[in-house]
């Protein structure tokens, strides 16, 4: 019998390298371009108020958008999947002010915190066996999920409730210091769950699976994989990590609001996007979502050392979605013509 | 080779009937599939080759009947239980993840761990074990989006290998690959089969078929017609077999293939090396006023790639058509339309009909499309259409206001060849008008189609049903492995004639 | 029976019942009292508070039915109230008829623009609708609060409100302003061919396509109405709380504008679609909500119960329980009595019949 040659990289010297990468990794290069642009905004804000990379500046991004981090990661594993989850801002409300009313009327810190976890995460699961169970489309199941957080929410207080427990509070108020840098145990936080999150996806069968059903849900049962598990799991865990963004927030800001993350989702969905996922599922990095969302926070953080409008945030981030989103269908259209 | 009925079976199904709505989709079949032997399942299109393949998949369960697997009686709930039982299936449409890599398509679900999760490195050495024994040398890293579908199909066969399959089925393998990967394929499935993995093999290419099986088993209309040793099977009973003859009442239907057509002037269609790149070689069709050419060919023969890229339907990237000797661009439907073409498709459900849409709506939404949204078809017209089309075709029921979703296939095909009268086309292109429906109907549709053609549109007609091609075609073209092999006076063949002609046309130059 | 058949008769059925609870347990929800000439009462609320819905829902009804979804229509409301107040509050006069209507004029073109940039995403690009109007989406509320410079511009301008709060004859003006839209689109999607083609669109693209359907073009017409109309449903809200308010407008109103579309009976998988069974709907959700208030339940805490009635929504129109209701049917003898649910099979298996 003959061999069968058909490796990529038949060519010798850079050019083979180059195309046994792309062979390798072309799904990367998204997120490759997400580091660039992060890259270019960090030094074009440095270039241009030459006070930008300070320590305490860069400190501040991850301390600042902990929550945002953390969501995105339970994003991530949802739109890998081809899901989405628009539940995750309203989860994390529910959960912050479900959290902060259990402590005011004087639970301890050690059942409030592993309930919040809870309740985030049965939510999830609602909304996850709507979605593989019943065969609702994950957005108008998320939805359903959006509407009950947000409700509950208000259910539990209409208005904000302080926190005093000092544990909680010392996730926030402690600042591990190295020089003129410092990390929050809120931001330890974000960074654990984005190692566990990118450690499942990818050194985890579940994880394996769970790209396996974004590239072809039915080529993954046919495969014999546990495909329903691993739908309803995605959700469950974007719920927990709602339910963690929702700690996480509640020690920032020191209160539980029933009004927080109004169009979080949005911006946690762009931010995943941008970090290099693929909408139509299948592609993605944890990583990439964090990178993704140092980009949002960067943003955030130039137009306010600017002095302009919040609101050119939402709209620089809605162009760069745009943009992502346009060059991920010519990459899609590509793949689909060349296979 | 090991191919004597005295081999105990590995897989032993006997009398398996499944039943869907309305439709008996194998009717108490039997089939036997023995180590190291490529056996191929036969059988036309609503034949019952694919339901017994996802019945012994597990992908469906059996109304009644038993499948054993090595002596052993097994039920399967699910593809996870076949694939215990020893079963791998590679489809047609490649049933792997594009996205993922070569290696991790092969493991998946099966990754060695290490002391943190999956072991990557194992894996791909693992995988690339199993690829080299199968003679494939891969970067295993790479995704596999970036291979052939011929690699892809290969990848599929090596993760097979890891589920230690004993029965592998091949489900149209080949059905995109060029002659090259052919032989490469083929050249793996006959190690495996040496190995002893019992094959199950399913082609639309005659040649491949005769090339690569073993043993033959042909189903007809859910039914087993037999089980043949292939050198006991020479190609005109395969087909024979295949499509059966069905000498029905129809035959009583006055025969109009004798009537002369002028082929002097312009024809109505003229259609030069028309061709797609890996769909259709370049082929010739030429249609002339009153005339019904018919198309014949088994399934996969070509002849819905040709006709669907006459109609714009599909990009043609070779060839030229012309239309009443005026050269024409054909790029859209919308823009054969206007060229007063039609084309009633042969998958109705898909490509035919709006289900919700009422029988009327349905009716005359060619019309409308062409007229544009602004302009309604005015009531009158409309209910002047729907009943004229009502009445000729014998539509039942007879209410333009259900859905066309509650109709039966037949009054669905009679819906859909009125919307294309409604046009008032000069070219009519019907493929497959009448497979799955009952006989009335399709007496119904080939009195049509005669008495039209006598008014003078010209007709290409494809069925599988030769039978019915000779008795309404006026010339027909064969069609083999997606390019055109000849043309005959229907006049002048009888269907032993046909069914040897696309068996045998220029054997010897066969396949691309 | 056929009366039990037809379509809207759940919807209607649920609104009935709805608006009979109310009355029973409060009598005064009944109440139409006559003053000045005017009409007033929880019902005429009902009417006239429904507006800025009825009109997004109708425009998604419409995107719906060719199995789309527009997720921007609450930033589209954004953006056209604080084009339209930011014009009237830099105007000389703002209690000037010309004015207003100029302003009104120039915010629901905007929003037109809006509509077609959604509309060439979706068709020409080919971008999932749910994922091209989250652009939008997201964009919109920043390009709205740009407008305002971040404030919430308030304005006082007679024929504002009245726009949002007048009478006309004895009806609300806003009344009158939903039921022009809702005529006018049901008589161009019905009087025309539009409505047919846009449904052949969403029930079987390709076989549209082979019939020689123009359906860039229909889908792309059905996103500009949906821009259109949001825009006015934004002038309305602003003239309503007289004020642009970026943040707020048209909060959430995507997803009540499709309950209210799913509602009133127009599958999410397109194709078939009903505008009365939307104005049934829309009715319902502001029912529904005037029902929450009623009950003493604060506003903020209303999406709990909108929750419940999507998750119910959902699962009546979920197979697998379409599946149970038929196993339940059999199992108790009726003879497929089981109203409007379709003989659906298990769509796998229906599906490989075909092939």
């Amino acid at each position: 019998m003959t061999a069968v040659e058909s490796r990529p990289d038949t060519t010798p010297g850079v050019v083979a390298k180059i195309s046994t990468f792309t062979s390798r990794h072309a799904s990367v290069l998204p997120t490759f371009a997400a580091v660039a642009i992060l890259i270019c905004l960090l030094v074009g804000a440095e270039l241009y108020f030459g006070n930008f990379l300070t320590p305490r500046n860069m400190s501040a991004l991850l301390l600042d958008n902990a929550y945002l981090m953390i969501l995105a990661v339970g994003m991530t594993f949802v739109i890998v999947t081809a899901g989405i989850d628009l539940s995750v801002g309203s989860v994390m409300a529910f959960t912050g002010i479900f959290g902060a009313s259990l402590l005011a009327s004087g639970v301890p810190a050690w059942i409030v915190v592993p309930a919040m976890l809870v309740a985030g995460a049965l939510i999830g699961l609602l909304i996850g066996v709507l979605v593989q169970h019943f065969d609702v489309q994950p957005f108008i199941a998320s939805l359903a999920g959006l509407f009950l957080a947000r409700g509950l929410a208000f259910v539990v207080s209409l208005a904000s409730i302080r926190v005093e427990d000092t544990s909680l509070l010392w996730l926030q108020s402690t600042r591990i210091r190295l020089g003129d840098w410092y990390v929050t145990p809120t931001g330890i936080i974000a960074i654990l769950t984005v190692v566990v999150g990118a450690v499942v996806m990818h050194k985890t069968r579940f994880g394996r699976t769970v790209y396996a059903v974004g590239g072809s849900e039915q080529s993954a049962r046919l495969m014999g994989l546990k495909v329903a598990r691993a739908k309803v799991m995605v959700y469950v865990i974007s719920g927990l990590c709602g339910g963690l963004a929702g700690l996480v927030l509640t020690a920032y800001s020191g209160a539980g609001y029933p009004r927080n993350g109004i169009g979080t989702e949005l911006d946690v969905i762009a931010a995943v996007v941008i970090g290099g996922t693929l909408l139509t599922g299948g592609r993605g990095y944890v990583l990439g979502s964090m990178i993704g969302v140092f980009v949002y926070g960067t943003i955030k953080t130039i137009i306010s050392f600017m002095g302009a409008e919040q609101s050119w945030t939402h709209i620089i981030v809605g162009a760069l979605l745009l943009l992502f989103i346009v060059v991920q269908r010519a990459i899609v259209a590509r793949s689909e013509r060349g296979s | 080779m090991t191919t004597d009925t005295d081999v105990p079976a590995l897989v032993e199904m006997r009398g398996i009937t499944i039943a869907f709505p309305g439709v008996l989709a194998l009717d108490g079949v039997d089939f036997f599939l023995r180590p190291g032997e490529v056996h191929s399942l036969m059988g036309e299109n609503g034949a019952g080759k694919s339901t017994l393949i996802k019945a012994l998949t597990g992908v469906y369960t059996i109304d009644s009947g038993t499948i054993s697997i090595a002596g052993e009686r097994r039920s399967f709930e699910s593809t996870a239980d076949a694939q215990q039982a020893g079963i791998s299936t590679v489809y047609q449409e490649v049933n792997l993840c594009t996205n993922l890599s070569v290696g991790e398509n092969v493991m998946l679900g099966h990754e060695p761990s290490g002391t943190f999760g999956i072991d990557w490195k194992g894996v791909h050495e693992a995988a690339r074990g199993h690829l080299t024994s199968l003679g494939l040398d891969l970067d295993t890293r790479s995704s596999l989006q970036s291979h052939s579908i011929a690699i892809q199909q290969l990848v599929a066969i090596a993760r097979a290998m890891v589920l230690d399959a004993k029965v592998l089925i091949l489900d149209e393998p080949t059905s995109s690959l060029d002659r090259g990967e052919v032989e490469q394929l083929f050249a793996v499935i006959r190690d495996l089969k040496d190995k002893g993995v019992a094959i199950l093999f399913v082609s639309h290419f005659l040649d491949q078929v005769y090339e690569i099986s073993d043993r033959i088993t042909v189903l007809r209309n859910g039914a087993l017609v037999g089980e043949h040793l292939v050198e006991d099977l020479p190609r005109d009973a395969l087909v024979t077999e295949m499509i059966g003859r069905e000498l029905s009442d129809l035959a009583a239907l006055s025969s109009v293939a004798d009537r002369e057509i002028d082929r002097s002037g312009d024809p109505v269609l003229r259609a030069r090396g028309l061709g797609r790149k890996g769909v259709l070689d370049p082929a010739d069709i030429d249609a002339f006023e009153g005339e019904v050419v018919g198309i014949a060919g088994l399934l996969g023969s070509g002849r819905t790639e040709l006709v669907r890229l006459l109609y714009g339907a599909d990009r043609a990237d070779s060839g030229t058509i012309e239309i009443d000797g005026q050269a024409a661009k054909i790029h859209s439907p919308r823009q054969a339309m206007a060229h007063r073409m039609a084309l009633s498709s042969e998958n109705r459900r898909a490509e035919g009909v709006v289900a919700d849409l009422t029988v009327a709506e349905n009716m005359i939404l060619g019309l409308q499309a062409q007229r544009g949204w602004l302009k309604p078809v005015p009531k009158a017209e409309r209910d002047q259409i729907v009943g004229e089309y009502m009445d000729a075709l014998g539509v039942r029921p007879a209410d333009p206001d259900v859905p066309i979703g509650n109709l039966s296939g037949g009054n669905q095909q009679k819906v859909l060849i009125a919307r294309w009268l409604a046009t008032q086309p000069e070219l009519l292109i019907l493929d497959e008008p009448t497979r799955g429906i009952d006989v009335g109907a399709k007496a119904d549709i080939q009195r049509k189609v005669a008495e039209l053609s006598a008014k003078g549109l010209s007709v290409i007609f494809i069925s599988s049903e030769l039978e019915e091609v000779l008795r309404i075609a006026q010339r027909v073209v064969v069609m083999r492995d997606r390019r055109r092999v000849g043309e005959l006076d229907s006049s002048a063949v009888d269907l032993d004639g046909l069914i040897d002609y696309i068996a045998h046309a220029e054997e010897g130059s066969v396949s691309r | 029976m056929t009366l039990l058949k037809h379509r809207l008769f759940w919807p209607a059925a649920a609104l009935v019942t709805l608006l009979a609870v109310n009355m029973i347990a409060n009598p005064s929800f009944a109440r139409i009292s006559l003053r000045d000439g005017q009409l007033y009462g929880a019902l005429i609320d009902i009417l006239r508070q429904s507006a800025p819905l009825m009109l997004v829902a109708l425009g998604m009804t419409i995107v719906i039915a060719t199995r789309g979804i527009d997720l921007s229509v609450g930033a589209i409301m954004a953006v056209s109230g604080a084009v339209a107040l930011t014009i009237i509050d830099g105007a000389g006069d703002a209690n000037s008829w010309g004015t207003v209507m100029l302003a009104i004029g120039i915010a629901v073109l905007v929003a037109l623009v809006l509509g077609a940039w959604n509309g060439l995403l979706v068709s020409v690009l080919g971008i999932q609708p749910i994922i091209a109007t989250l652009v939008l989406m997201l964009a919109g509320r920043g390009a709205a609060l740009l407008i305002t410079d971040g404030f919430i511009t308030t304005v006082n301008s007679s024929p504002l409100s009245y726009i949002a709060s007048g009478y006309l004859l004895i009806l609300p003006f806003a009344f009158f302003v939903w039921l022009a839209a809702v005529v006018v689109v049901g008589l161009v999607e019905r009087r025309t061919a539009l409505g047919m083609l846009t449904e052949a669109v969403g029930i079987n693209p390709e076989a549209s396509r082979l019939a020689g359907v123009r359906s860039r073009g229909i889908i792309w017409t059905a996103y500009i109405l949906s821009g259109v109309l949001a825009g006015i449903a934004g002038v309305i809200y602003a003239a309503n709380i007289k004020a642009a308010d970026a943040n707020a407008a048209g909060y959430l109103i995507e997803l009540y504008a499709i309950l209210a579309v799913v509602l009133g009976g127009t599958s999410l998988m397109g194709g078939k679609f009903s505008i009365a069974g939307t104005v049934i709907g829309v009715l319902t959700v502001q029912a529904l909500e005037s029902t929450i208030l009623f009950l003493g339940v604060p506003p903020a805490q209303s999406p709990v119960f909108f929750a419940v009635v999507v998750v119910i929504v959902v699962l009546v129109q979920s197979p697998r329980v379409h599946r149970w209701g038929r196993l339940l049917g059999s199992r108790f003898g009726s003879s497929g009595g089981d109203g409007k649910m379709p003989p659906v099979a298990t769509p796998e298996k229906q599906k490989e019949v075909v092939r």
